[in-house]
């Protein structure tokens, strides 16, 4: 998109500058006026009241015939010896409305060695098809070998839409899949829907740090392709009565043409932390002020029984260690209960945790972003609250129990 | 060793307010900041150019302010700052973004290492790196959390997933995006000096021999179709009491009455 002011229209009113996201207009000597920092995103050509900005949206039509020979779409498996990672199951679920919708297959992408059992999952989680590539230089992901594998398979097979899991793999191949075949690929979407007229996939994903939801579209490349975070779709039931077709596939990739070696797989030992299937999570900011205050967020989580988690800013300072973050760049949390202690909510965190029943806000600065979708708000200081709540809980839990 | 490091300059999210009554953000006086884990790659690229020899490249897409996060990477300790600005650029999809600079890089030379970081704060895709790797041919390891052996023609790094890592050997030339497990170094007054007196190369699309067909909105792949800002569709109620005390008691009610405890 791109946008211009129609200068002998503007009055200088002001309403473009309020609306836009990004603080990227100004009203100069009476005249709208965008700063360099403008994206193009067209929010003020709405809010103009005498229509004096013009919205431009460009797209370069491709031959429709050329675009409609793309049918079908597609989930990328992604498993990690012989276990199938939830998000292509989240996927598939989501895939088979989007199917549905569109009237055309479902299929699994799998890739592996020896991994043909895995397709009855596929079928039990709606696919119709799944492509199977099944050889030793599949055995672990590796970006060339897979890369290589799947644009065979799009060239070869032509699906209108390919959507893949946000994991290390999953984002590390995808944009390159996008560039080797020339289409486009939206990261981390939140919502996938197709649009009735165009049957074009609707792609929806917080954009500009967090700040603004944007929808995008991808309308003259196929196949359209988005990546999406895990636990952001629902899980359809497995039917395991169902069945499908098998389809292997023999890919041209050799051993000899890859230039990395795996030499060694180091698994995380210890607890994990498990924030995406915690019912309870209580989560601390920038205002727990150190690392030496964390243990208030994390005996409060154990008393109420739920896992401790964390913003960007505690996690960035270096008192709380990654795994913990919740946010869009870190985990996407949906629990019955969320406690937001000493977090201003910037949109970005908000994006990893909005979608939870309860959200507790705790902070002590009354106009935190967190209040507005706060269930309940507290302003205080979390170091005198977050303690004197745990203690409650836990002589309340006690007495219950006595 | 010649390394090429591409940097992205980014408002500091973490800094952005919403207006109470407007709902709005908040921009003015929001910072601009060296994207943090592309700070993370420089100070990776350093660290090799210290170790073993070399020169460090940093590079950077955006208008010209974008000068100011190149200047912090050359007082970190890279050699020389490349500041590719062109109207062609504005608009830019991941897809045109990573041709842009795999131009630019082609411009530069035949590196022998690119380092990303693993993805910028603002649009959060981390497609720019491979993207970037694709348009050159080049290999790629995303992702690493630590370099643990420099070769003259491959690297031994840590790569990680959801739960581990995995030690691989790459190949050089290749394209290394990494996260912020590398902390950059604050950097010195001596270097502050010598970055400020360091130049700064600006090339336009034409500079570089960028296909106008492939840059900015033009060569973009995906379109915006709509932005909004997110529904707000939720209750709040402030909880007030005298002190802490109450205000503990009145959330321990809240939590009887949605079955919580």
């Amino acid at each position: 998109m791109s946008v211009k002011i129609l200068e002998n229209l503007c009055n200088g009113c002001g309403a473009c500058v309020d609306k836009c996201p990004f603080g990227a207009v100004e009203i100069v000597a009476g005249i709208a006026k965008f700063k360099d920092n403008c994206t193009g995103c067209g929010v003020c050509g709405k809010a103009c009241p005498n229509k004096a900005i013009e919205v431009t949206r460009k797209a370069k039509k491709t031959p429709e015939n050329k675009l409609d020979a793309y049918q079908g779409v597609w989930v990328f498996i992604e498993q990690r010896n012989g276990k199938i990672d939830t998000v292509a199951l989240e996927l598939l679920s989501e895939g088979r409305k989007l199917a549905n919708e569109l009237e055309v297959e479902l299929a699994g992408v799998l890739l592996g060695e020896n991994v043909g059992e895995l397709a009855k999952e596929c079928f039990a989680y709606g696919a119709e098809k799944v492509y199977l590539i099944d050889a030793p230089v599949f055995k672990d992901y590796r970006t060339d070998p897979y890369t290589t594998a799947i644009c065979e398979l799009i060239n070869s097979y032509k699906p209108e839409i390919v959507l893949f899991g946000a994991t290390n793999n999953g984002r590390d191949f995808a944009a390159r899949i996008g560039v080797r075949i020339t289409t486009g690929l939206t990261a981390d979407c939140t919502q996938l829907s197709i649009d009735p007229e165009t049957r074009l996939l609707r792609q929806t994903r917080p954009a500009f740090g967090g700040n603004v939801m944007a929808t995008i579209l991808c309308q003259n490349h196929r196949p359209q392709m988005a990546t999406v975070r895990p636990k952001v779709m629902k899980m359809a039931e497995p039917d395991y009565t169902r069945t499908g077709e098998i389809i292997r596939y023999q890919s041209s990739v050799k051993e000899e043409d890859v230039t990395t070696k795996i030499m060694d797989i180091v698994k995380n030992l210890g607890h994990s932390v498990n924030l995406q299937d915690a019912e309870i999570v209580v989560s601390g900011g920038r205002g727990i002020g150190g690392p030496e205050h964390y243990h208030l967020i994390m005996e409060l989580a154990e008393a109420l029984g739920g896992v401790a988690g964390a913003s960007r800013v505690a996690v960035d300072s270096g008192w709380v260690p990654h795994e913990r973050q919740v946010g869009q760049t870190g985990k996407t949390v949906s629990p019955k209960l969320y406690v937001a202690c000493g977090i201003s909510g910037a949109i970005q965190h908000q994006a990893g945790m909005k979608t939870s029943e309860i959200i507790v806000a705790i902070n002590t600065d009354p106009e935190a972003p967190i209040f507005s979708i706060a269930t309940y708000g507290i302003v205080g200081d979390l170091h005198k609250i977050v303690p004197l709540l745990t203690q409650k809980i836990k002589e309340l839990k006690l007495k219950a129990t006595a | 060793m010649e390394i090429v490091v591409c940097i992205k300059q980014v408002p500091d999210t973490t800094e952005v307010k919403i207006d109470p009554v407007k709902n709005t953000l908040i921009r003015d006086g929001v910072p601009s900041i060296v994207n943090p884990t592309d700070e993370c790659a420089a100070e990776a690229a350093i660290r090799i150019k210290e170790q073993y020899g070399g020169k460090v490249t940093v590079l950077a897409m955006g208008p010209p302010m974008a000068a100011t996060a190149l200047r912090k990477c050359l007082a970190m300790g890279a050699d020389e700052a490349i500041l590719i600005s062109d109207f062609a650029f504005a608009g830019a999809d991941t897809w045109a973004t990573s041709y842009s600079l795999a131009k630019a890089i082609e411009h530069v030379g035949k590196p022998d290492l690119i380092f990303c970081g693993k993805q910028a704060i603002d649009g959060d895709t981390g497609q720019v790196g491979p993207g970037i790797a694709e348009h050159l041919g080049l290999s790629q390891t995303t992702y690493v959390q630590k370099i643990r052996e420099v070769h003259p023609d491959y690297l031994v790094v840590e790569r990680a997933f959801e739960g581990g890592f995995e030690v691989i050997k790459v190949k050089l030339p290749a394209v290394i995006t990494v996260d912020k497990n590398i902390e950059p170094r604050y950097p010195s007054v001596k270097g502050s000096i010598k970055a400020s007196r360091t130049g700064i190369t600006t090339w336009n699309a034409k500079d570089i021999k960028a296909s106008p067909e492939k840059t900015g909105l033009n060569g973009s792949t995906t379109q915006v179709a709509q932005v909004f800002n997110p529904e707000v569709k939720f209750t709040s109620e402030m909880l007030k009491g005298k002190n802490e005390e109450e205000l503990c008691d009145l959330l321990i009610g809240k939590f009887k009455e949605r079955e919580i405890l």
